[in-house]
This record gives C-alpha cells, structure tokens and sequence, in this order.
C-alpha cells in the first residue's frame, strides 16, 4: 500500500486486535489489519487458516473474544448479520444459500427486502405506495440482473441452474441491496479457468464500476494476484503478511506457510 | 348417475370447508416449521367473538372487521409472547407449545363469551338449487365460492408482493434469508395475521353450518388426514387434498354406507390418510428432504 496516500478517512473496515477461539483452540489471533475504501482486498491463507471465521466476525454471525471492529467509522461491538446489513455490508457466502426453488428475479428481489419501507397492508391492499415500491424494486433487479448478464436466466428455478451461473446470482442477490462493502467467499471455488476469468471479470467491473469495495476469500493465487490490490495472507489465525500483491509474493515467510506448499 | 354426480358436486364443495381449515395450517408450517395444533382453538375463538359482537346488535359487516382486527391482534400476540421466544426449538416443542396454547385459548374463549352452542347466523340461505336434476345446496355453493376468491387473493399475495417474495424465502431457507437482512420476525407475525384471517372466514362457515360451540375446535382432526394427503407444506395440496377428503367422504357414505351401515364420514378421511402414509408420506405436494452434506 506505498503508493497510496494512507488516512483514516480512506479506512472502510478495521479490524485491531481480534480473537476468536473454538473450544480453546484459536481461530484467529490477534489479528489486524484495514480494508480500504474501493480496493479489492483478498484474505488467502492454507484451509483453516481463519478466513471464513473472520467474515463471520466482519458481517456479525461471531463475536470476536477480544479487539474491536469499526466499519466506515462505527464500531461493530454487538452487532448481529441484520444490523450490518443495514449498515451497507453485502455478503455472498461459500455454499451460495440462493433460494432454490425460486427463481433468479425473485431471488435478486429478495436482497432487498430489508429496503423496504412499505408495510403488509400497504401490500396486501396494493395502495399506491406499495405499487411505487414494487416497481422500483424490480426496476432495480432487473438492472443487477443486466449488469451481470442474467437476463437469459431471468425467470428460471435457481436451483436447476448451474454452480457457475448460481454463484453469480447469489453476487446479483447481495449487489442489488447496494453495499459499500461486499464480502465474498470463495466466489471462484469449483470454477474451471473460464468460468474463473469470467467471475473475475465480474468482480473487477463491481469494484471499477460501482465503486464497491470488496474483501474476498480465494485460493487460486494466479487468481488473487491480478485481482486483487490488497492481500491479507493467514497462517493459523494469525497474519503474516499484508500488503500489495507483489510484495506479498516476495515474502519469504509466505512462501514458506502458503505459496511454496503444495496443495 | 344423478346421484353419482349430485354426492360428488356436494362433496366437493363441503370439501372446499376442509381445504379452508388445512391452508391455516400449511401458512404457519410452511414460513416456520410449526404445526399449529391452536388453528382450532383459535378458529373457535373466532366464531364465538363473531356470535358475541353479532348479539351485542353490531351489524354484521361492522362485526366481521372487529373480528378480524381481534383475531389478527391475539395471533401476533402468540406469535410475540409463545414462539418466538422457543424459535430454533426443536419441532416437538412447538408442537407442545401450540397443543398447550390451544387449551388455555379454548378456556379464554368459553370463560369469556360462554361454552353454550350458539347459531351464528351469516345470512347465507341453505336453499336447494336445481341444476337440472341435480340438487346443489346453495350455501355450499357460496362458501365455495368465497373460498376459492380467498384462495387467489393469498396466491396473488405471496406471488406478486414484496412481502410474498420474503415470505417464500423465509420459507426456502430461514438462515440465508435472515443473512440477507430479511427480518424474519416480521415475516411470521405477517404469516400469523393471515393465518388468523384464513382461521377466521373457517370459523364463520363452520360455525354457521354446526353451530358455535366447543365442538368446533375439533375441525382440526378434519385437517390433519387432508395435510398428510396434500402434504403440509402445499396450499396447492390443502386445496386438493380437501376436495379430495370431501368428495371420499360423500361418495363413501352414500355407496359404501349402506353396506356398513353407515357412519363412515368420522373415520373414512382417516383412513385414505393412512393408505397415503403408506405409499407417499410427504403427500400429492409435498416436497422430499434433500439432506445436504
């Protein structure tokens, strides 16, 4: 991060010394470290190295035992996945959790559920502001849906769709609420080289385009090293490295947890 | 074949009552995994609320609307001060706790307006219709009818609206659709309000057609043969397995009844229930598990 003017402001998450530990074994350890503000930073690191434990601690689904978290300035203490939501954090999580039996639009439209103003009986009478509401919702979705070439798949069942196109509706389901921060896990995993150029892709123009700022867990190192402007690498709960991609490369102690290892 | 006809068309219009009383049911099952053993008691507590505000000389219309404000006021209230406070129990609790919940509101319900039958008088005739030679009764026809009106006004509900669509989702996957901010709180108090609505117009036809009075409550033990037929998780299945219940039933008794000598109305639903266990226990709708590793 040199060759970028460093200040608070520009800091969209910081994470200052937290832990987190199952059964007495830690899972994180003292960890910190900064995402900032429209980067693409990437957490990699061996399996169990902590990852998808510290996206659960960032969206509020565990509490860290010890440190503090603070997102665009407001501290995470006692936060549920609800509340940081709300606060403009879009998750897309490893096993997609799409809502099978429904279809691609309805799934989008279901991200921004929580937007809502309207109530039950606003909807269940269609007054006009419930009308007004639907319709700027599906305005909305349909515009996610274009920006991530979804219309063919517009109306199909989710779950007759396959892994590559469903990951990139669960992407169209968190981008449609419209998050400052979007968490990412594993976007790629069981992707063949195209499908991962193509989710790349994806990522890149949500990042340049909308301004979204994304941290995403991935292994492909080839992957993560055009993609990213930030690498955070994890060994064991702890962080030993953090930095651009290529000096992380050039690591010594890197290369000996992570990058020499074959895996 | 007249009376082939005319035993199936009445059939399966009484049959539109059962399918009322099993899509209560199915709402709350499908958006929180409760089977709600209170549908009866609450779908008495509706009648006798009904009857109580009608004695007090409240026009009829005026009395319906207080009703359904009661209904939908006590519903969010249980759905407040019992289940969410159990939420993530396992089935059996819940299940307990509306087997609990059903008696102390039967008690409030007779303590309060009284446990004597009484008429509820909903001013639909039961003149015969003749369609032909076939003898239609004329308020079967007109709750039949209403019923199918409630039915597509829910399913345009829950496939049009916002709140269908987070309803659908809850129902899908509970945990995803609280991760992507859908307060799911919300969704079952909306589910319970309607649930209290679709209990509500039950207890005004049954209540109209037997009489308002404890006996009521027992419509439930009418639902449960045409959930395990239709499968609990189906408004689709409720519908059909309904009429299905409804036309078995009446074609039983005037073909089979005779042969038996009679009364087989108490336990013939049960008993097409129990073949369905044997070969489809999820029902014609319902949905296998599919248990992912």
């Amino acid at each position: 991060m040199t060759d970028r003017a460093i200040s608070d402001a520009d800091v969209i998450l910081d994470i200052a010394g937290v832990s987190l530990s199952f059964q007495g074994v830690k899972a994180i350890n003292a960890l910190s470290f900064s995402v900032y503000r429209h980067e693409i930073c990437a957490l990699i690191g061996p399996n169990g190295a902590g990852k998808s434990s510290l996206l659960n601690i960032i969206n509020g689904v565990y509490r860290p035992e010890s440190g503090s978290l603070s997102f665009n300035g407001r501290s995470l203490k006692k936060i549920q996945p609800i509340e940081t939501a709300r606060l403009g954090m879009g998750r897309v999580f490893q096993n997609n959790a799409l809502f099978g039996k429904m279809s691609v639009l309805d799934n989008v439209l279901a991200g921004l559920s929580r937007k809502a103003q309207t109530s039950f009986i606003e909807h269940a009478f269609r007054l006009p502001r419930a009308r007004r509401e639907s319709a700027d919702f599906r305005a909305r979705s349909e515009r996610v849906i274009a920006f991530l070439d979804l219309e063919p798949y517009r109306d199909a069942i989710v779950e007759n769709l396959s892994y590559g196109i469903q990951k990139r509706v669960g992407l169209a389901r968190a981008l449609v609420a419209e998050p400052e921060l979007l968490l990412l896990d594993e976007p790629m995993a069981g992707m063949n080289k195209e499908e991962k150029q193509e989710m790349s892709d994806y990522i890149t123009d949500i990042n340049h385009k909308l301004g979204v700022t994304i941290v995403l867990i991935e292994h492909d190192i080839s992957v993560v090293m055009s993609l990213s402007d930030h690498v955070v690498v994890l060994d064991y709960g702890r962080k030993i490295a953090d930095g651009d991609p290529d000096r992380v490369k050039d690591d010594p102690e890197v290369i000996q947890a992570y990058l020499g290892v074959v895996h | 074949m007249t009376l082939f006809i005319e035993t199936l068309i009445g059939g399966l219009l009484a049959g539109t009552m059962y399918s009322l009383v099993a899509i209560g049911f199915v709402l709350i099952f499908k958006a929180s995994g409760v089977f709600n053993y209170s549908q009866g008691a609450l779908l008495l507590f509706s009648a006798l609320t009904l009857v109580t505000f009608l004695e007090l000389g409240l026009a009829f219309w005026l009395a319906v609307i207080v009703t359904i404000v009661v209904m939908i006021a006590l519903s969010i209230a249980i759905e407040r001060v019992v289940l969410r406070p159990l939420a993530n129990r396992n089935v059996m609790t819940l299940f307990m706790a509306t087997l609990g919940l059903s008696f102390v509101i039967e008690g409030a319900a007779q303590g309060l307006m009284g446990s004597e039958v009484r008429l509820l008088d909903i001013g639909l005739q039961d003149n015969p219709l003749f369609w032909g030679d076939i003898l239609i009764s004329e308020f079967d026809l007109i709750v039949a009818g209403g019923a199918t009106v409630l039915v597509i006004a829910l399913a345009l509900f829950f496939s049009k609206t916002r709140i269908g669509i987070s309803l659908r989702a809850v129902a899908d996957d509970t945990a995803s659709a609280q991760s992507i901010g859908i307060n799911i709180n919300r969704i079952w108090q909306i589910v319970w309000a309607v649930a209290a609505v679709v209990g509500m117009v039950s207890g005004m036809v049954w209540g109209a057609r037997q009489g308002v009075a404890f006996a009521l409550s027992l419509v439930v033990l009418k639902a449960l043969p045409v959930l395990i037929i239709g499968g609990f998780t189906s408004i689709m299945g409720a519908i059909v397995g309904g009429l299905l219940i409804g036309a078995g039933e009446a074609l039983a008794e005037t073909y089979i009844g005779p042969l038996v000598g009679g009364g087989i109305s108490p336990w013939f639903a049960y008993l097409v229930a129990l073949i369905f266990l044997f070969i489809r226990p999820v029902g014609l709708f319902g949905e296998y598990k599919v248990e992912r590793v």
